[in-house]
């Protein structure tokens, strides 16, 4: 269960785009007729995406009436899943995965450098309001610890140097290229061995 | 050391491309509809035969699993589920397999969907592996397009629709019927069982729900045949595996491997070696962060199997080896998985919900040297009281870790523990609270 704060200024309406309204009858029609409900998350995604990668109010009361579903209910569910961001993140929103095996190949340091570059606070957006970060839970690809995900793309094999490379990059508005900061392939053993030394989780 | 002929994922690194046409070359699809005409009791008595138990955690065995589904179709519709919902910490092995080899996991929701009878097939994936799942779809739109799923797949006469369906963060929703909760679009709470899922799942229908990479494992065994796939390993143990090896190693890498493969030789030979050497071991944790850690001198020996690690009081769980060396602490390492359980706890029992709160407070202390031996006690007491007290697995995933702990390094902890609390000054207090809650 997460803790989510509402961002204070809402707008007052939100409807879909008649494109994403297309999308989401088509969405819809992957579920059975009578069972429109199961389609909620992905309608919340559309319209995050829609809205500049936050989730509005206006938008949880327009799917409620979509999908048939009382308002609260969409909004249990869109503060019971992390994803859903309830108030504005930054253009580039940097998730640094912090749970142990990551921990232990130093994503510690990865969290330093975004309180020294991006904010001193999490979720807080930078001044250029570019950039905002957060910390996560175990992203799933823990072969490349420590990592990030920005927007929908992966960093991995990261050090320090790099993620200040990284996040200099999106603080310019010039993303660098997501993958494998070690030039390896996917998760695969690396054929030069590269001693990571002196990491350690304190 | 697995012999490369009989790897079942032979493009885990994607060396020979995800495409339709480059998975032909590497026998996907190569007699579907051969094997579909064999019939659905050949089906599972094959894999029964091979005795290919669950790869998403729990290892339960997957042919028993398919029976339960209603033989006859009755006036519900079956569905068929497959759990991508990927979240265990030290475990990215279904990622691979999507981006990498999507065609073994769509050609064995083709054949695990008519084992079942099941003419949709729902994949549940978690919402961070936005690319990955854009990838499978792309592989199922090759497919539909070849005609190998979708109306009479390949020509089998049999029926088949599949969707993804993304989860949006919540590592609860890997549990089978939080999952199901949540593909109907409620919170990721799981249900109370009775009644399984393979009787009443997805909107109150018989539903199998399985991993990814059970699945994907299907075809093959189908076609080298189920006893092919019980040579390996051992008896209820068999076939092989992918094992994720992360943590304080030199070459971190996901690996397929056989069933049983010692600990130690996965350790250094595919993953480089613990980093400052093998004395420089501390722990390792064998199956995710669900599973109790491991410490260096059991694991000389261990084996990577169901059983061997249960009667080491762990579990093989998703083999997610995360090694935990020296120079870390251990202590902080694991208040670091019970923060990871309090955040993710998806609140519907109290054990649960308030005992993984405590559990991580006492560690955090406990790690900063400001806990007394009565916490650590105390601590001891919480983690029984979640186990078993809870209507999901969460619960024994959040406490085992704790156990683990506190059985192999209890001496660590106490070290660093006073008998004096740090708290001394008494407070009226009414209800039951952690002191440490208030300000000191």
């Amino acid at each position: 269960m997460s803790l989510k704060k509402v961002h204070d200024k809402q707008p007052d309406d939100f409807e879909f785009t008649k494109e994403n309204l297309e999308t989401a009858n088509r969405i819809l029609k992957n579920y059975p007729k009578d069972k429109k409900k199961s389609a909620v998350m992905p309608l919340l995604y559309l319209a995050q995406e829609q809205n500049n990668n936050w989730i509005p109010l206006a938008a949880l009361k327009y799917l409620g009436k979509l999908l048939s579903m009382p308002y609260i209910n969409v909004y249990e569910i869109a503060t019971f899943y992390t994803m859903y961001n309830l108030s504005p993140v930054g253009k580039y929103f940097v998730q640094v995965c912090t749970t142990s095996p990551c921990l232990l190949r130093g994503a510690n340091e990865l969290v330093k450098t975004c309180q020294n570059k991006i904010s001193k606070k999490q979720e807080t957006l930078s001044e250029n309001g570019l950039c905002s970060w957060t910390e996560v839970e175990c992203l799933g690809a823990c072969v490349n610890a420590p990592m990030i995900q920005v927007n929908k793309d992966y960093y991995e094999d990261l050090n320090k140097n790099d993620m200040e490379k990284i996040l200099e990059s999106f603080m310019q508005d010039k993303p660098l290229k997501p993958g494998s900061y070690r030039g390896r392939l996917s998760s695969a053993p690396e054929i030069n061995e590269k001693k990571p030394n002196g990491i350690n989780n304190a | 050391m697995l012999k490369e002929e009989n790897k079942i994922f032979k493009n885990l690194y994607n060396k020979l491309g995800w495409e339709l046409e480059n998975s032909f070359k590497r026998d996907d699809w190569s007699n579907t509809k051969e094997i579909i005409s064999k019939g659905r009791e050949w089906i599972i008595n094959e894999i029964k035969t091979s005795e290919l138990r669950g790869r998403g955690g729990a290892g339960f065995p997957t042919g028993v699993k398919w029976s339960f589904a209603p033989k006859k179709l009755g006036s519900r519709p079956h569905y068929l589920v497959i759990n991508a919902d990927e979240s265990e910490p030290g475990t990215c092995k279904d990622r691979d397999i999507i981006r990498f080899e999507p065609q073994k996991l769509i050609e064995g929701c083709l054949i695990s969907s008519f084992a079942v009878n099941a003419h949709a097939c729902y994949i549940y994936i978690r919402g961070e592996y936005f690319n990955e799942g854009k990838r499978l779809q792309k592989a199922i739109d090759d497919a539909y397009a070849k005609n190998l799923i979708g109306k009479n797949a390949c020509n089998s006469g049999w029926d088949l629709d599949i969707y993804i369906h993304f989860g949006a963060g919540a590592y609860i929703c890997g549990e089978e019927t939080a999952l199901l909760e949540s593909l109907e679009g409620n919170k990721g709470q799981p249900r109370l069982k009775p009644p399984f899922p393979a009787l009443v799942g997805l909107y109150g229908c018989p539903t199998i729900v399985n991993n990814v990479e059970t699945i994907a494992v299907v075809p093959t065994i189908l076609r080298k045949g189920g006893k092919w796939f019980a040579s390996m390993g051992r008896p209820k143990n068999t076939g092989t595996k992918i094992f994720c090896i992360s943590g304080n190693v030199n070459k971190p890498c996901n690996v397929e491997e056989e069933m049983g493969i010692p600990l130690k030789e996965l350790i250094e030979k595919h993953a480089g070696g613990v980093v400052g050497g093998w004395k420089n071991l501390q722990a390792v944790i064998p199956g995710g962060s669900s599973m109790p850690l491991i410490p260096k001198d059991l694991c000389e020996t261990l084996k990577m199997d169901f059983d061997s690690l249960i009667a080491a009081k762990s579990g093989l769980g998703t083999a997610g080896v995360v090694v935990i060396n020296k120079d870390q602490d251990i202590i902080k390492c694991m208040a670091r998985i019970a923060k990871f359980y309090k955040h993710e706890s998806c609140g519907q029992c109290t054990p649960c919900r308030e005992g993984s709160g405590w559990m991580w407070r006492i560690l955090e202390r406990a790690a900063r040297g400001e806990a007394t031996h009565k916490d650590i006690d105390l601590l001891s007491d919480v983690t029984k009281q979640i186990e078993g007290h809870t209507i999901c697995a969460f619960g024994e995933g959040s406490a085992w870790p704790v156990q683990g702990l506190l059985r192999h390094f209890r001496k660590e902890i106490d070290k660093r523990c006073y008998s004096e609390p740090v708290i001394k000054k008494e407070r009226e207090i009414p209800y039951l609270v952690d002191q440490h809650l208030l300000e000191k």
